[in-house]
């Protein structure tokens, strides 16, 4: 078995690696494709493993896509220097809003913090379609990519399979230690984890920085990818990326480390395939989607495995949505 | 900013957004009493509240295309809303009342998706609104300046709120639905049918919401993409004034109205809905900051 | 006798409504203390002013000698008090050992804590005190599965992995099998001798109770009516008078 899911690991490696070989018209596609892992995984950061459901980590992204932005335009540096400057600085800003923020909004419990969390996600594009300094709703152009678009997908594509990959590793290796137990703690009786002297609130915005820091250098690449940089329909995308990381982990598996990864692929793929021939309804489709699931479909698919083949799944985490409590 | 030593120098400024603010701000307390109803019955946080008003706001806007004046729509509205809230519960909302309380949110969220999405391919994106044609009212020498639609929304509004405290209060529906919020396991041993209660409530929630809409439609506007505003507006109120407490429901509305009229007067009508969204954030810090202070983390 | 724990005039009301009237009580280290009292007599409510789930309108506590009324919850755990729930909680999506590693004591604060390795010798002791309390064989079983008194014993568990100086336990034996009730008596006995911890317990089982602790307070309407050695508060007619016309 483990020497299946080994083989398995190491085939998906080579066909990550050789995709925009062999499918090179659809590189772009792919390399959106690992930022949607990278979305999900970091969502499920914060909302499955510790159970505080955000719907504002769009905003971390937003600050790295126009970090990187503005960096590029005041430096008069060669395109990946002032990316790679862009990135750090979307970086830094990114933790340090997810500290200031998270150490207010992540005293928030349940319901109140999805809410402000909504709120804070809306507020921030309303925010940015305001301010002049970074072209209020007209947006920002970032600068073109030196070579060829072919050459452009190439590099975004391993760029977001690079950041995909360290990301997935760093969560695996934060839940194999204390983090991921206190993690899952704070998700099953956050009461009890405080009367047991956890110091709760370090951990959620500790997890709040990590997926911060992730989601900026997703945001900058992204913004540098598209090549332009739209407050609400791109950097704070809430009703577009926003809602789909969450939906992603769910589909995929909340609370699980590789539910995420799933979930994103299974979600992108199904879109990228059915959803032009939806012809504008694709949205009302992801509303019905995110309706069928919640209700319907809550433990995702790496829950659903484990609970029929608990032997081969059974790392027990099911989707924190299943209990029936009212209590919090 | 520059806009403060206008106010300073005019005081019927003031008092006309003032107006304004307390005449909108009434009609924001029909959705954020639904809310209060929905939450407090059946421990759910309907997300999907503000699109309710906004679907209300487009059956308004459709009895005025056939020609029948608009404030006929808002008892249209609110019977269309009735049978759809009964629909969306059958369909959805049965599933989840036992859930936690974030499944609730979440689908709910998924709903509202699908109403705008739903909205916006079937009216188109475009911002509507319909004509009351009811003239205006001024005041001070024509300095201010109050349109009679608005005065007459309020009226109905304040109306409303008095038939649904009464209906409450007195029906048996209403009481079936007071003992269930108070405790759903007594009601359903005292033989009342708990799923029907939940269905009325929610199906009422959605009524309330439409005649709300229809209202707007009158005084402002609407679009597909509106209904997020209302719900969030409707959610600040409850909070600032807690479940079950009408007067409470009536003041933060007021305040909410007013408050947003001078914010947008100020900072300019740009940032009316960035306001707005801060304003929650802001509310909801204060309230765990005020539970921090009584530590009352465990409630 | 150390006193470690001391509570002088401790009053609380919640808007108006007095739970605890003025109450002095103490602990020494190494004792088993009971606390018991009628329904609504506010013992759960000095558990938690204990523990710092809610501040306090008056008086003062002391733990090992320092005042701890002002800090919050974690900070009182992390002092060495542990509460347990009488709404039994544990972890209900973890297993047994996750519950039992988890709240093992770091020595090692902030990020180098969090990004720890999980100690060996945590594992090892969490099996041990598994043992202990007779889950061993239950170990891999997710938490929320177990039945209500295992839950109580895992609860009981996880509190002495935690290391603590003084144990607040909140009904210990409500709902588990009479049967195995002398069991759990005899394991608070020896967590109290092997494991140095000092007890607070408030229990209904008046057999339980009895047999168990070495001094007894007993509340009635938020006051502390008697205090004195079990022989002597079962005797006390004020108590009688208390439980019989209270419940």
């Amino acid at each position: 078995m483990r020497a299946l899911g080994f083989a398995a690991v190491a085939v998906g490696a080579i066909l990550a690696l050789a995709a925009p070989f062999l499918l090179p018209n659809y590189v772009a596609q792919f390399a959106i494709l690992w930022m949607m892992v990278l979305l999900a995984l970091t969502w499920d950061l914060i909302g499955g493993q510790m159970g505080y459901n955000s719907f504002g980590n769009i905003v971390f992204f937003g600050i790295g896509c126009y970090a990187a932005a503005v960096v590029q335009r005041s430096l008069d540096v060669e395109y990946f220097a002032g990316l790679a400057l862009g990135g750090i600085a979307g970086l830094v800003l990114a933790v340090a809003a997810a500290l200031v923020l998270g150490s207010g909004i992540l005293r928030l419990r349940g319901q109140y913090f999805a809410i402000c969390t909504l709120g804070l996600g809306v507020a921030a594009g309303e925010l940015a379609s305001g301010w002049d300094f970074i072209g209020a709703g007209g947006g920002m152009t970032a600068p073109v990519y030196p070579g060829s678009p072919r050459g452009a997908g190439v590099f975004f594509y391993y760029l977001f399979l690079v950041l995909a990959v360290v990301c997935f590793l760093t969560l695996r290796a934060l839940y194999a230690r204390r983090f991921g137990l206190v993690a899952n703690a704070i998700r099953d009786d956050e009461d009890k984890a405080e009367a047991m002297g956890l110091p709760t609130t370090q951990y959620k915005v500790a997890a709040w920085m990590i997926a911060a820091a992730f989601l900026s250098l997703a945001g900058a690449a992204y913004g540098h990818l598209q090549g332009f940089i739209d407050p609400r329909d791109i950097a704070f995308s809430g009703e577009t990326l926003g809602v789909w990381m969450v939906l992603m982990a769910i589909l995929g598996g909340s609370g699980t480390l590789w539910g995420p990864v799933v979930g994103a692929i299974v979600f992108d793929v199904t879109q990228e395939v059915f959803w032009t021939y939806l012809l504008g309804w694709q949205r009302v489709a992801l509303g019905v989607l995110i309706v069928v699931i919640v209700v319907f479909f809550p433990q995702g698919i790496i829950g659903f495995l484990a609970e029929r083949w608990p032997e081969r799944f059974g790392s027990r985490r099911v989707s924190s949505l299943l209990v029936p409590d009212k209590v919090s | 900013m520059d806009n403060l030593l206008v106010l300073w120098q005019a005081p019927t400024l003031t008092l006309q957004l003032l107006i304004d603010g307390v005449l909108v701000g009434a009609i924001y307390c029909l959705p954020a009493y639904g809310m209060a109803l929905v939450w407090g019955v059946m421990k759910i946080i309907n997300v999907a509240q503000g699109d309710f008003v906004m679907l209300g706001g487009y059956v308004a806007l459709y009895v005025s295309y056939a020609g029948i004046h608009p404030m006929f729509g808002v008892p249209v509205a609110a019977a269309v809303l009735f049978v759809f809230g009964w629909i969306v519960y059958q369909l959805v909302i049965r599933h989840i009342v036992d859930r936690d309380l974030f499944v609730s949110v979440l689908a709910t969220f998924g709903i509202s998706i699908v109403l705008q999405q739903l909205a916006n391919q079937l009216f188109s994106a475009n911002v509507e609104t319909a004509e009351a044609n009811l003239g205006s009212t001024y005041l001070f020498g024509s300095t201010i300046v109050v349109g009679n639609i608005k005065l007459v929304a309020v009226a109905i509004a304040l109306v409303l709120a008095v038939v649904l405290f009464l209906f409450l209060k007195h029906s048996r529906l209403g009481q079936a639905i007071r003992a269930t919020a108070q405790n759903p396991r007594a009601a359903r041993i005292l033989g009342i049918e708990t799923s029907q209660v939940f269905a009325m409530t929610y199906a009422l929630n959605a009524a309330i919401c439409g005649a709300a809409g229809a209202l707007v439609v009158q005084i402002w506007i609407i679009h597909p993409y509106i209904g997020l505003t209302y719900t969030i507006r409707a959610f600040m109120i409850v909070v600032v004034a807690g479940l079950g407490n009408i007067a409470g429901v009536v003041l933060a509305g007021l305040g909410l109205g007013a408050a947003e009229q001078f914010a947008s007067f100020l900072l300019g009508a740009e940032y009316q809905a960035a306001f707005v969204f801060s304003l929650l954030v802001v509310i909801l810090l204060w309230r765990s900051q005020m539970l921090a202070r009584r530590r009352l983390y465990l409630k | 006798m150390n006193p470690l724990l001391e509570l002088d005039g401790v009053s609380k009301s919640f808007g108006g409504v007095r739970a605890n009237t003025a109450i002095d009580l103490a602990v020494g280290e190494g004792e088993i203390v009971g606390l018991i009292g009628p329904n609504g007599s506010g013992k759960t409510t000095l558990f938690n002013s204990i523990a710092g789930h809610h501040p306090i309108d008056a008086g003062s506590i002391r733990f090992a000698g320092q005042e701890i009324s002002r800090l919050r919850v974690p900070q009182i755990a992390r002092r060495g008090i542990i509460r347990t729930f009488q709404q039994t909680r544990v972890y209900r999506r973890m297993t047994c050992m996750q519950n039992m590693v988890v709240s093992a004591p770091v020595a090692a604060q902030g990020i180098a804590g969090m990004l720890g390795r999980i100690a060996r010798e945590d594992g090892e002791r969490a099996q041990a005190l598994l043992d202990f309390v007779g889950l061993a064989a239950l170990r891999h079983s997710q938490a929320g599965d177990l039945s209500f008194g295992q839950q109580r014993l895992l609860e009981f568990a996880m509190a002495l992995m935690r290391r603590p100086r003084l144990l607040l336990l909140d009904e210990p034996t409500a709902g588990i099998n009479p049967t195995l009730i002398n069991g759990v008596i005899d394991r608070l006995r020896r967590a109290n001798a092997e494991l140095q911890v000092t007890l607070l317990v408030i229990e209904h089982n008046m057999r339980v109770i009895m047999n168990l602790a070495q001094r007894l307070y007993c509340m009635s309407h938020g006051e502390m009516l008697a205090a004195g050695t079990p022989g002597e508060v079962r005797n006390d007619p004020r108590v009688l008078a208390a439980y019989l016309g209270g419940s």
